[in-house]
């Protein structure tokens, strides 16, 4: 069963720019990315950041300048935002871990906050309000203007994050998160430093972020702050909560589904879309805890 | 000096609108343990509230001043009811959760009736002027708001030490099964007080018009600063959320006026001292530690 799923996620992945636009494909895979970096966190370790644009923004930034000034090539310059987000990540999950469930929520939301006036000021790099425009994306003279062709090139480092974190998960490292967050007292008594391991998953986390954040300014060619936004974080919890808390691919499910969701918004001219996901956040979280893809794996248990 | 003063006194009345909405924020989060994310959205709405019902209805500021805070606290009760109340049995998250998506909904719901563009609001008639303090002068308006919401905060407070209700809201804060052990109905207060903290971000919000532009964002970033004043005053300690909501009120003031070349600086002030507060105390200057992990 797993390896049949596992097999059809590979060709619907391969796929996908076939039977979409393909940017809107390339989208999906960025959001994949961010869910699964927050649901490492949320069902994972028991933290909610609701703070990860300031990861998924400012990899976008680093990745963008990155690319403009030095010219590296498009891999190249998404992992050296990706490093950025995780460095962020260490001042403000050392801060933040010392809080725990809501007030982790808060600190998280109102560091990011600071990081996005930072980045409204700072006009001689962050471009303001204008963002970075052009940014090129370049592979070693291959020609990958068109997303068609993109979305190929974006999707081994996608599929590397998702095997990453699923490594994690897997791992001894991701067993001890699980008990430090269904037990932290419990996890201590047995000589786990809990912040230390939080501080881990939080920077983790923040580099699966900025992979996507990278990628999605790529996939752009264009960082605005909306990036760094706090309704940026929203959305990503948006995705995980949908695909379903703790179950990692849930979030890869979430993301293709709102991805998929606000470009039809859009292109039908509905410009409320808060109104359209919030409603569908508000369902899900009254009567649909568990998510889509929590919802399939208990019906297939019973 | 005189410059001083002035700015000590704006700084006063931006840390009144911090403190209505983090003493509705705090009364709330006592009582339900939710985190109400769509404050901002009622403090929006309470702006909105006070702009519609003088164009459309030609109700003057001094109504809405009171009938804006009583609709709000009606829906809001209602939706405590309708959806929260479903879900206060379950970790907190999932509350903050709920109210972060309302939240959206009530912000795109203005947006989709009144459009993104900022609706001026006249200042009401009666405080148009100014009043002289001897050394300084200041907008009546001004003065009218930091007054009004003093008498607020000092009203949540009489009600909270010296009644009954606040006797069993109090309990109920602390420990909320051993007061329902010695059989009092904690459920019954629960709605009430949940429209209470509503109606404080009305009367925030109603406030707001005059002074700042109407629009259906004007909570969304407001919010998030609020977040910071009761993480810093200690979420569980309603005075400490008010005295850290002037004390930040004043450093902004200070840093917009004696640092205006970086505007940076009183934007980000908040957040550093959120950060200083997590290093030294934190669980909040004022509050307690929750149950230490």
């Amino acid at each position: 069963m797993r390896w049949l799923l596992l097999a059809v996620g590979a060709g619907v992945a391969l796929w996908l720019p076939n039977g979409l636009y393909a940017p809107v494909a390339v989208e999906m895979l960025c959001w994949a990315l961010f869910a699964v970096a927050i649901d490492l966190l949320l069902g994972y370790t028991g933290l909610l950041s609701f703070g990860h644009a300031a990861f998924w923004g400012s990899s976008a930034y680093v990745t963008g300048l990155i690319a403009i000034n030095l010219g590296w090539p498009f891999p190249l310059a998404v992992l050296a935002g990706a490093l950025a987000a995780a460095g962020l990540a260490v001042p403000i999950g050392y801060l933040a871990v010392r809080r725990t469930g809501i007030y982790f929520a808060m600190v998280t939301l109102a560091f990011a906050q600071m990081v996005y006036y930072i980045a409204n000021e700072w006009r001689s790099v962050t471009r303001g309000e204008n963002g970075i425009q052009d940014v090129p994306r370049t592979l070693f003279g291959l020609d990958l203007s068109d997303e068609y062709y993109f979305y190929y090139a974006a999707l081994p480092i996608v599929a590397l994050g998702l095997f990453g974190a699923w490594r994690i998960v897997h791992s001894p490292f991701g067993r001890v998160l699980v008990a430090v967050r269904d037990n932290p007292a419990r996890a201590r008594a047995l000589g786990y430093p809990v912040h230390r391991y939080k501080l881990l998953a939080f920077v983790l986390s923040a580099f699966l972020a900025g992979l996507g954040g990278g990628l999605f300014a790529m996939a752009h060619r264009f960082v605005s702050l909306d990036t760094l936004h706090w309704t940026t974080s929203g959305k990503a919890v948006i995705v995980v909560v949908l695909g379903g808390i703790g179950t990692l691919w849930g979030g890869v499910v979430g993301s293709a589904l709102i991805v998929r969701l606000e470009d039809w918004l859009a292109f039908s001219g509905f410009e409320q879309v808060g109104l359209v996901t919030g409603g569908i956040f508000v369902v899900t979280v009254l009567l649909f805890r568990r998510g889509i893809w929590g919802t399939l794996a208990r019906l297939r248990r019973s | 000096m005189t410059g001083f003063l002035q700015n000590t006194f704006n700084g006063l009345v931006g840390g009144a609108f911090y403190a209505l909405l983090a003493l509705g924020l705090a009364v709330i989060f006592g009582m339900l343990r939710v985190v109400n994310f769509a404050h901002g959205a009622f403090y929006m709405l309470g702006a909105f509230g006070a702009y519609v019902l003088l164009a459309e209805a030609g109700l003057p500021f001094g109504y809405a001043l009171f009938a804006v805070p009583l609709a709000l606290a009606g829906i809001g009760m209602a939706l405590e009811r309708a959806l929260i109340h479903r879900l206060t049995r379950l970790d907190p998250l999932y509350n903050f959760l709920l109210t972060f998506g309302l939240a959206l909904i009530l912000q795109d719901l203005v947006k989709w009736r009144y459009g993104v563009q900022s609706t001026p609001y006249a200042t009401p008639p009666g405080l148009a002027g100014t009043v002289d303090f001897g050394l300084f002068t200041f907008p009546a308006y001004r003065v009218f708001v930091l007054g009004f919401a003093m008498v607020a905060c000092l009203i949540v407070w009489l009600v909270l030490a010296r009644t009954r209700i606040g006797v069993v809201v109090r309990a109920a804060t602390e420990r909320p099964d051993l007061t329902r052990a010695l059989g009092i109905d904690v459920g019954r207060w629960i709605t009430p007080v949940f429209g209470a903290g509503i109606a404080l971000a009305a009367v925030a919000g109603v406030l707001a018009a005059p002074m700042r532009a109407v629009n259906p964002l004007m909570g969304a970033d407001l919010i998030i600063v609020v977040f910071a004043v009761v993480v810093i005053g200690g979420l569980g300690s309603i005075f400490g959320s008010v005295a850290a909501a002037f004390a930040i009120g004043l450093v902004q003031a200070w840093g917009e006026a004696y640092a205006s070349q970086w505007p940076i600086i009183s934007q980000i002030t908040v957040f550093v001292v959120m950060a200083a507060v997590l290093l030294w105390r934190p669980a909040g200057l004022f509050g307690r530690e929750e149950n230490p992990a």
